[in-house]
């Protein structure tokens, strides 16, 4: 085991889209069980040192593993597709006129239910999105069309940044 | 070969040589010190027998201190001397500090961190905060009659990182070799988890006397996960009592002005305030160079001057849950720390909140000092089978200055620490050599409403044209969630020296002064105590080689061992001397002789936490 070796590797688990969160989980308190410096405290600075670039390493992993956007977003570029998110804006006009209405119901919204509503239709539309990014990561093979998809779901994660900040308005939980 | 002893796997070699590690709750109003004693968790009383040291430090004429009960018992008669709450000045300037007026201090804005004039001159917070710290720790060698190996001390969920370097720098001063700093909350989790047995997800609502913390812990199998946290770095009891004071004030028409009448008006506010957690009504009475107080107050009215402040503690809560995104009736329990909490109006609002009665089943003050000695003691090695694991967070973003008065974020908040992330930068300019960064900490977007921390500039960079250089700085959170900073020109390969002016804290030079000056000259020159320290070293090194042969002996081959064996016998042989040189540099040999057996050694521990999944799943 090597500290470059990949998430998927890292974690003893198969190098597909399909994961089970509990199971990313349990492997990463188990990994750290072993790795964090805690483990190392009475072992000395040069011992500390390696922990802590594991216990990094471990927590990176786990990061991405859990969050199934950024998992894809990763298998995508272990497969030769790699996003490229900045250089690479292009997105198919339905897409674009998608996004647009979301943003003018959100812009229309007057109330926390209102958004409450939106949000609910955006996540269903994320769910259905990794749904297909699944089979075409799994079961097609096809990173490039995945890669797509991802940046895609990009968008829509950061629509519902935007929706979570109104929703904190609303709630009166501003910072 | 003598010197490879084989013991169980877990056990100290030596059962003698078990080392004195203790707990520190370090705390605004109250501090105490905590030790695993026959394998279980007490708080160390003093010689009176009481546990409890009110955090107060008072400066005597001819270079006396008095410490504790003696100090909080002066406050009123010689306030300008006589520290209470300094926690809430750690790592802090005088700007930041609201309300100050209020308070007793002759202040000092100094660079750094606000300093306090004393009696003895000027004070530092962490000055005063070693004095304490100091205290606890011969409260603990005299109780062992032995030297203290290390200490875990706690901190707020929700210091930030001038803060924790504030308190770790005290610790220093006070000579105390500093194993982890942990959050209380998560401390106390650990003493209550424990205890009960618990599993699951749990809430700890931590209010005390100057800081406010809300965790949420997921506990299952000795593995205390951090799932998101909260709070306020300056509310508090304190803020309770300033509410009520100025309340009775007016009532009376009475206005303060001497250091004595603003610290004696707060003292008969908190005695009412507690007073009102076992009575309907009492009296709040002071003794007032602005002649006598005394105003009644019931119940319901400090609930009513409470209530802003409580109101702030709940839409804490409420964000720390959406953080996470969980309900409120996902939680399982609410388990109540800190003295503040005895207060019934904040039980019955948390209550209300998660829909449930809230855990008050243990000792508010004690409970966080107990989780720390907990931890510590497995820190330091002693515990048998002890298999916690803290998975802790850091509380708020790490970002970065952008154009235009922005903040780019690297870190988010509540990421599980130890974390690290690499951000790559360019040159904008032909044969441009430095680059500035000013990195800051919270979770708004304008860099003016965001913490600073530090300034640093890369120097070194080779010239090159514009944009084609890649300097890589990473930002690294330790497991005492401390940040520090690296980078490196990726092209060349260029080691950027790095110059970090920290916007807050005390530089290496004033510390090293502070002790110099006798911070701690009850103990000895400073030779003496570098001795002892390289001699605790070398010993931790020698003990954990042979713990690692031991378990791991077979990943070598024979060279290896014997080259090994040599280095440790020539470390355990520096360590009989008297040259603390020796030691270190015998302890360098050793690391750089042990490296790639401990990453074999890791690899194993790697290989076999996964091993076991696999048969847990079979």
């Amino acid at each position: 085991m090597r500290l470059d070796d990949d998430d998927f590797s890292l974690f003893g688990l198969p190098q597909r889209q399909a994961q089970n969160r509990a199971e990313i989980d349990a492997r990463w308190k188990a990994l750290q069980g072993r790795v964090h410096p805690d483990r190392f405290a009475a072992d000395g600075a040069a011992a500390q040192r390696l922990a802590m670039q594991w216990a990094v390493r471990v927590n990176e992993a786990q990061q991405r593993l859990r969050d199934p956007l950024r998992r894809a977003a990763y298998l995508c570029e272990l497969r030769g597709a790699p996003l490229k998110a900045n250089e690479n804006t292009r997105m198919p006009v339905s897409f674009l006129t998608e996004q647009m209405a979301w943003r003018e119901a959100m812009d229309e919204a007057e109330g926390a239910d209102a958004v409450h509503a939106i949000d609910d239709q955006v996540a269903a539309r994320e769910a259905a999105l990794l749904v297909e990014v699944e089979g075409l990561l799994d079961e097609k093979n096809d990173a490039a069309a995945a890669a797509e998809q991802v940046r895609a779901l990009m968008f829509i994660a950061r629509f519902r940044q935007d929706i979570d900040k109104r929703l904190e308005k609303f709630e009166g939980l501003g910072r | 070969m003598a010197l490879l002893q084989i013991s169980e796997p877990g056990q100290s070699p030596n059962p003698h040589e078990r080392r004195i590690a203790v707990g520190i709750d370090l705390g605004t109003t109250h501090s105490l010190v905590a030790a695993v004693r026959s394998g279980v968790a007490v708080c160390l009383p003093d010689g009176t027998g009481r546990v409890i040291l009110p955090s107060a430090v008072r400066y005597l004429d001819e270079g006396r201190r008095q410490i504790g009960v003696e100090a909080l018992a002066a406050q009123a008669i010689d306030p300008e001397n006589t520290i209470v709450s300094v926690k809430r000045f750690m790592g802090r300037s005088l700007a930041d500090i609201a309300n100050r007026d209020k308070l007793p201090y002759r202040f000092e804005d100094t660079p750094g961190m606000l300093s306090l004039a004393t009696r003895h001159g000027l004070k530092s917070p962490v000055e005063v905060s070693a004095e304490i710290l100091a205290t606890l720790r011969f409260r603990a060698e005299d109780s062992f009659a032995d030297d203290v190996f290390g200490a875990v001390i706690t901190v707020p969920a929700y210091f930030d990182d001038a803060q924790r370097q504030a308190t770790k720098d005290a610790a220093q001063l006070a000579g105390l070799n500093v194993l982890r700093l942990i959050n209380e909350p998560t401390a106390a989790a650990i003493a209550y988890g424990l205890d009960n047995a618990s599993e699951g997800l749990y809430a700890v609502y931590d209010l005390g006397g100057g800081t406010f913390d809300i965790s949420l812990l997921r506990l299952t199998r000795g593995v205390f996960e951090v799932v998101a946290t909260g709070g306020d770095a300056a509310l508090g009891g304190d803020d309770f009592d300033r509410v009520l004071a100025d309340w009775a004030l007016a009532q009376a028409g009475i206005a303060v002005n001497t250091a004595h009448d603003k610290r004696a008006v707060l003292v008969a506010a908190r005695a009412a305030k507690e007073a009102l957690s076992g009575v309907d009504s009492i009296a709040l009475h002071a003794a007032l160079d602005a002649g006598a107080l005394n105003v009644i107050v019931s119940r319901a009215q400090l609930e009513l001057l409470a209530e802003p402040l409580i109101g702030k503690t709940l839409t804490a809560t409420r964000r720390v849950l959406r953080d996470a995104k969980v309900k409120t009736d996902e939680v399982q329990g609410v388990v109540m720390v800190g003295g503040s909490t005895r207060m019934l109006a904040v039980r019955a609002s948390v209550g209300a909140l998660f829909g449930r009665e809230v855990l008050t089943n243990l000792n508010p003050d004690e409970v966080v000092a107990l989780g720390a000695a907990i931890q510590a003691n497995q820190l330091a090695g002693n515990a048998a089978d002890g298999d916690i694991l803290l998975l802790d967070v850091i509380p708020l973003s790490l970002g970065l200055e952008t154009m235009g008065g922005l903040v780019e974020r690297i870190i988010e908040r509540n990421a599980t620490i130890p974390v690290a992330k690499a951000q790559d930068f360019t040159t904008f300019k032909d044969g441009q050599t430095a680059l500035a960064l000013h990195v800051l900490q919270g979770e708004r977007e304008l860099v003016s409403e965001c913490r600073s921390l530090a300034r640093f500039e890369l120097r070194g960079i080779p010239p090159m044209v514009a944009g084609a250089a890649r300097i890589r700085v990473t930002f690294t959170v330790d497991a005492d969630g401390l940040l520090s900073v690296s980078a490196r020109e990726m092209i060349s390969g260029v080691e950027a020296a790095i110059q970090i002016k920290p916007s807050y804290g005390l530089s290496d030079n004033a510390i090293a002064a502070m002790l110099k000056d006798g911070f701690a000259s009850a103990e000895g020159d400073m030779q003496a105590r570098k001795l002892r320290e390289a001699r605790v070293d070398a010993e931790r090194m020698v003990l954990a080689t042979q713990s690692a042969l031991a378990a791991d002996g077979d990943l070598l081959d024979a060279d290896e061992t014997v080259a090994i064996k040599t280095l440790l016998i020539a470390l355990a042989a520096a360590a009989q001397g008297d040259d603390a040189n020796a030691m270190d540099a015998a302890v360098e040999a050793l690391a750089a002789g042990t490296e790639s057996f401990a990453a074999e050694r890791m690899n194993r521990g790697i290989q076999q936490a996964l091993t076991g999944r696999s048969i847990d799943q079979l």
